[in-house]
């Protein structure tokens, strides 16, 4: 990467306005998944429904910035680092959608949850999952702006600890569950909403990625701690 | 394997065609080419590219002599095509230039007729042994030229009568009638419509089923679409030598990165 100008200014300019929408989407993603967690915890319905509505304003982002990478593509014909600067933020800003979802998601569960007895303690756990998934998220956009690979890499080494809270609060649902079958309902919206937290930081490991490529030019380090044994760990089956 | 761009195809054979060594060139007092080292393989298309002035034409013109017509220049190290030093005493530079054709920037055929600019070659060379034979080497270079079909009822109209892009294949044509090896390109483009551009592009991917092809260009655009590997120059240096997909998504050399990114000019 390179911090000299473009002859052609403009080319300059047109790469930094599609990064600052990136960072700008960032922002609202972020945002988002602390809304979204704080009214899920204290029940906010209004929170919840800003957070809803929110998520149309990160779609627009997305849109638009697809469109401005189509033209900086057709009309520069970008290259090198460049071309993977244009090629990562498109990536980047659809995984950002999709954390934006996953946030709109929550609120909508929360809208119901908070008309059902609550669950002890479950709802502080997701808060901190959800803290984790977006700090998690800001070092990874601090290392796109910084260009840093190597904090790129430590986000994506991160991603097992919230697979372990996923576990740990599976379990925990599970329990409940076979506990009192009146639990299950929200139970069900809670697990979802563990599941969509995880799924997140799925997406946060992604953009990491992309960070790793735009620096590097290459792919991160193999064999990144998987934590999400749900899948396929009959320990985490229930006992009929 | 016709699907895959051009930068991504596979080179069929990995064999050095020409191998430079430590080549120095100076024009009189100046120092235009530095310690290039590089090897240009059989059967492939291989880009120069660089800012004006960064020698790579200049590199370019070593690899047939074209430089010995110039005085002031004077070239060290060694360049080899097949093994054997093309600037051995023993070796006669218009024997040579047959093996190693070149095309230039600006069409330039002679002011003869269609016909006889293709012949002219395989004559001084004794290439045909009649004027059947001969026929058939105008024909053959003409097809190959992709331009057949345009000039083959006016074979005896002058060949500076055709359009620019014409004209251009003209001389590819003239530049293969001799059956070279390698075929030295000096901006074969860069006075050409987008259509002719196409069309040449499209016959350098053709010819390097047979030959070894080296284009300058300024069009970085075209490097990545023609070549399979590419050189880049700056200021006398050979500054990165590499297969054009990795040079154009991830080069090494920040040099490389300012050029084709459009930071130096």
């Amino acid at each position: 990467m390179t911090e000299e100008q473009h002859i052609t200014s403009v080319y300059d300019r047109d790469l930094e306005a599609i990064q600052a929408k990136i960072m700008k989407m960032g922002g609202l993603v972020e945002a988002a998944i602390l809304d979204a967690a704080q009214s899920l915890e204290t029940r906010d319905e209004e929170l919840a429904e800003k957070v809803r509505v929110g998520d149309r304003a990160i779609d627009d982002l997305e849109e638009m910035i697809n469109e401005d990478a189509a033209r900086l593509i057709a009309l520069r014909a970008p290259t090198a680092g460049d071309l993977r600067i244009v090629l990562s933020v498109m990536k980047i800003s659809s995984n950002l959608e999709r954390i934006g979802d996953y946030a709109k998601n929550m609120a909508k569960r929360t809208t119901i949850l908070s008309q059902m007895s609550p669950i002890h303690g479950s709802q502080t756990a997701l808060r901190r999952m959800a803290r984790e998934v977006n700090e998690m998220l800001k070092d990874a956009l601090d290392s796109y702006i910084q260009r840093d690979a190597g904090k790129a890499q430590a986000v994506i080494n991160r991603d097992a600890d919230v697979d372990q809270m996923y576990n740990a609060l599976f379990r925990e649902f599970l329990t409940f569950m076979m506990e009192d079958p009146r639990n299950i309902t929200a139970c069900m919206h809670l697990h979802f909403i563990a599941k969509n937290t995880e799924r997140m930081g799925d997406h946060v490991t992604s953009i990491a990625e992309q960070v790793v490529y735009l620096v590097t030019g290459g792919t991160p380090e193999e064999g990144r701690p998987k934590g999400d044994k749900t899948s396929t760990d009959a320990a985490y089956s229930p006992q009929m | 394997m016709y699907d895959a761009p051009a930068s991504e195809q596979k080179v069929n054979q990995q064999t050095t065609k020409i191998s430079a060594r430590k080549v120095q060139v100076y024009y009189g007092d100046t120092h235009a080419i530095k310690d290039v080292d590089v090897d240009i393989e059989d059967r492939t298309v291989t880009a120069f590219i660089g800012p004006s002035g960064c020698g790579k034409s200049t590199f370019l013109r070593c690899l047939n002599r074209m430089n010995d017509t110039i005085d002031v220049a004077r070239i060290e190290g060694d360049i080899l095509l097949d093994g054997e030093d093309i600037y051995d005493k023993k070796v006669d530079p218009v024997q040579l230039r047959a093996k190693v054709g070149m095309v230039f920037q600006k069409p330039n055929p002679f002011p003869k007729s269609i016909y006889d600019n293709i012949a002219y070659g395989p004559r001084i060379h004794g290439l045909a042994k009649n004027k059947a034979d001969l026929d058939e080497i105008v024909e053959k270079s003409l097809r190959r030229g992709a331009i057949w079909n345009e000039v083959k009822d006016r074979l005896h109209a002058p060949g500076t009568g055709l359009s620019g892009g014409q004209q251009q294949r003209l001389c590819i044509a003239r530049a293969i009638a001799t059956e070279p090896e390698v075929l030295l390109m000096d901006e074969p483009c860069s006075a050409l419509d987008p259509i002719a551009t196409g069309q040449v592009e499209e016959l350098i991917d053709e010819l390097r089923e047979s030959y070894s092809v080296v284009i300058v260009t300024h069009s970085m655009q075209q490097a990545a679409r023609v070549s399979q590997k590419t050189a880049f120059f700056h200021l006398g240096n050979l500054v990165e030598y590499g297969e054009t997909g990795q040079i154009f998504t991830n080069p090494v050399d920040p040099r490389t990165e300012s050029y084709i990114t459009g930071r130096i000019g």
